[in-house]
């Protein structure tokens, strides 16, 4: 099939299989050319089990997490499919929380095994019926969840080679304290409509800051 | 193991009398450091006698934490880690994130500037495979293909430097092009170079091709089916070598692929053999688009970087000289450009499989995350199924026809 699709195909797409997949997926959306689904995290095996059966998506090419602790439920987990046949991609995202455990799709696609325990590894997100939930990618030992937006930019310990014992120590860091410019302007962006919330403005529209020259 | 030597008659040491000796089952240690590990993968592996039963990949020892740095940086700060996930090609890396940027920000890069990146991808691919097609033979013994390979790599990547100037961490892709406009001398070497490859490649396929040793180590070994290729999320040559047409850069093309004429070679037993043989046609291939960029680079002049200086730098020259070019230089290289809300998912056929970035934008200048998918990660993690009831020889033929590089699957 051509490509790129266009945007109201994939709306047309997305639309479809939120009615067939009666409540397992539960949203769309078609933003930059690409579709994203919404589902209940308890049902995403069965979701991803009808994309893959019923729409032809047959590879898992991406699981991922992210973190908006703001949010009840902050974990995103990320699901990117990719159809051989019809030359689609689709992404669904659900949404849980540090306790609730997503359950885990091995069984719809073996190579989700790597990937979620990334995840795991990173985030903190617990995948319910997973073969083997080891840590994969962080250091033997490791503690806390690295991509956490809570979590240090420097960490919590370094490591170094102690002549004295002949091996390697771990320490509490204390080398350089993370440096974290923040260039934002607040004059840009607004008049495309996505100027962030900068320190000051929860004072109102009504009350000017900064200097009155 | 193929070859026709009949097992040896069950009469010649067999004595009834002596009891059979139980045999313990061994754990070893494949690496950290091992020359057939291709970076510092350790490999727990359980035989039973020389019979692989399990492999267990341990992974991350070259974790930096990548998608973390990025986060706290402007997009434009970040084009050079790319450079160091798949050290092997870098600039393919750098497409992907470019793309995955570009199609937050919606801009298109000049014409000449896609033909400069098709170039230099395919100058990628080449680096790869050389590296890999030569290692390939030399973890099943032969030493000469990568004295071979690693002359025509280090011309290969002379071109890097003279792009952009550094052999490897090249930083050359920006978002909107890339940074500087090719000499019209680098772009007719490049296509010298182009005439003479098919030569050396000749000569690396006379040395391996044929060989005895080469292919009773690789014909049959690490097969995989077409249905497990997709179950298990290859891609690139991995699902190629097992006859499945599918190179994003003919199905979803990017860049000037569109344009170029090529042909995507596919293997017919999914055997590290044939891997190694769709290597060696990608590679010819790759020469044929090189060829033809070099030709359409000459025929079509042009800027290679959009003009929007809200998001790519004006040229040196002109900051001295206008106030406004020097204001913009200080706002890129401060603040940087913010990009819409949103989140998008570019990818490009890297030489090893589907190299794919995912960013997640938030309005500012920084991704609010950022994933890699990195094609190695589920190759390797293949590797506990593709080696099951194989000798353990076989572990290392399987993993160098996986074509793993831990910057990219430690991220």
């Amino acid at each position: 099939m051509s490509w790129p699709a266009s945007e109201s195909e994939l709306s047309k797409l997305g639309k479809a299989i939120v009615k067939e997949a009666k409540g397992v997926i539960t949203g769309s959306s078609v933003a930059f050319g690409e579709l994203t689904l919404t589902g209940p995290a308890g049902r995403v095996v069965e979701a991803l089990t009808y994309l893959k059966d019923a729409q032809g998506f047959q590879q898992l090419i991406d699981l991922c997490g992210a973190d908006y602790p703001e949010r009840p439920l902050r974990f995103d987990v990320v699901y990117h499919l990719l159809s051989l046949t019809k030359n689609r991609r689709v992404r669904l995202k659900v949404q849980t929380d540090e306790d609730t455990a997503v359950p885990s799709v091995v069984s719809v696609f073996s190579a989700a095994d790597w990937f979620e325990r990334e995840t795991f590894d990173m985030y903190g997100v617990f995948f319910d019926g997973h073969p083997d939930l080891r840590r994969i990618l962080t250091d033997y030992g490791f503690h806390g969840h690295p991509l956490r937006k809570d979590f240090p930019m420097t960490g919590y310990v370094e490591v170094r080679y102690d002549d004295e014992l002949k091996r390697v120590v771990y320490e509490p860091v204390k080398s350089v304290e993370w440096r974290n410019w923040d260039f934002l302007s607040p004059w840009e962006g607004v008049e495309k409509g996505f100027a962030p919330i900068l320190p000051g403005d929860e004072k109102g529209p009504g009350e000017k800051t900064g200097d009155k020259t | 193991m193929t070859g026709d030597n009949s097992p040896a008659a069950a009469t010649d040491f067999y004595a009834p009398e002596t009891p059979e000796t139980p045999v313990r089952k061994f754990n070893i240690n494949f690496g950290p450091q091992h020359p057939a590990a291709h970076g510092v993968l350790r490999l727990v592996l359980e035989l039973d006698g020389e019979v692989v039963e399990r492999v267990d990949p341990h992974i991350g020892l070259l974790h930096r934490g990548t998608e973390k740095l990025m986060e706290a940086r402007p997009y434009q700060q970040t084009i050079p880690y790319m450079d160091r996930l798949d050290y092997v090609a870098p600039m393919n890396q750098e497409h992907a994130y470019c793309l995955a940027i570009e199609k937050l920000l919606g801009v298109t890069p000049p014409y000449r500037a896609l033909l400069i990146r098709t170039l230099y991808d395919e100058i990628g691919r080449i680096l790869n495979h050389l590296l890999n097609v030569t290692t390939q033979a030399m973890d099943v013994g032969a030493l000469t293909p990568p004295l071979w390979g690693f002359e025509p790599r280090e011309q290969l990547m002379v071109f890097y430097e003279r792009a952009s100037g550094a052999r490897m961490h090249a930083n050359y892709y920006r978002v909107g092009g890339v940074r500087q406009d090719l000499p019209e001398a680098l772009v007719r070497d490049i296509a010298d170079w182009c005439d003479g490859f098919p030569r050396i490649c000749d000569d690396i396929e006379g040395l391996i091709t044929h060989n005895r040793i080469f292919k009773q180590r690789n014909v049959d070994i690490g097969v995989v089916t077409r249905e497990e290729a997709i179950a298990r999320s290859f891609s690139g040559v991995m699902v190629r070598g097992s006859g499945i047409p599918w190179d994003l850069r003919r199905s979803q093309p990017y860049a000037a692929y569109n344009d170029m004429d090529f042909d995507i070679p596919l293997g017919v037993n999914g055997d590290c053999y044939d891997r190694y043989l769709c290597r060696m046609q990608e590679m010819r291939e790759s020469t044929k688009i090189m060829k033809q960029c070099c030709e359409a680079l000459l025929k079509t002049p042009g800027p290679v970087l959009i003009e929007d200086n809200k998001i790519t730098a004006p040229r040196r020259g002109e900051m001295k000289r206008s106030m406004e070019s020097l204001i913009h230089h200080f706002k890129l290289f401060t603040e940087g450009y913010r990009t819409p809300p949103g989140e998008v998912y570019a990818c490009v056929e890297a030489p090893k499989g589907e190299f794919g970035v995912y960013l997640v934008s938030d309005g500012t200048n920084k991704p609010y995350r950022a994933k890699i998918r990195a094609p190695g990660y589920p190759h390797l993690q293949a590797m506990d199924w593709m080696n099951r009831g194989h000798m353990l020889a076989d572990v290392s033929a399987i993993l160098g026809s996986l074509d793993i590089v831990f910057g990219e699957i430690d991220r």
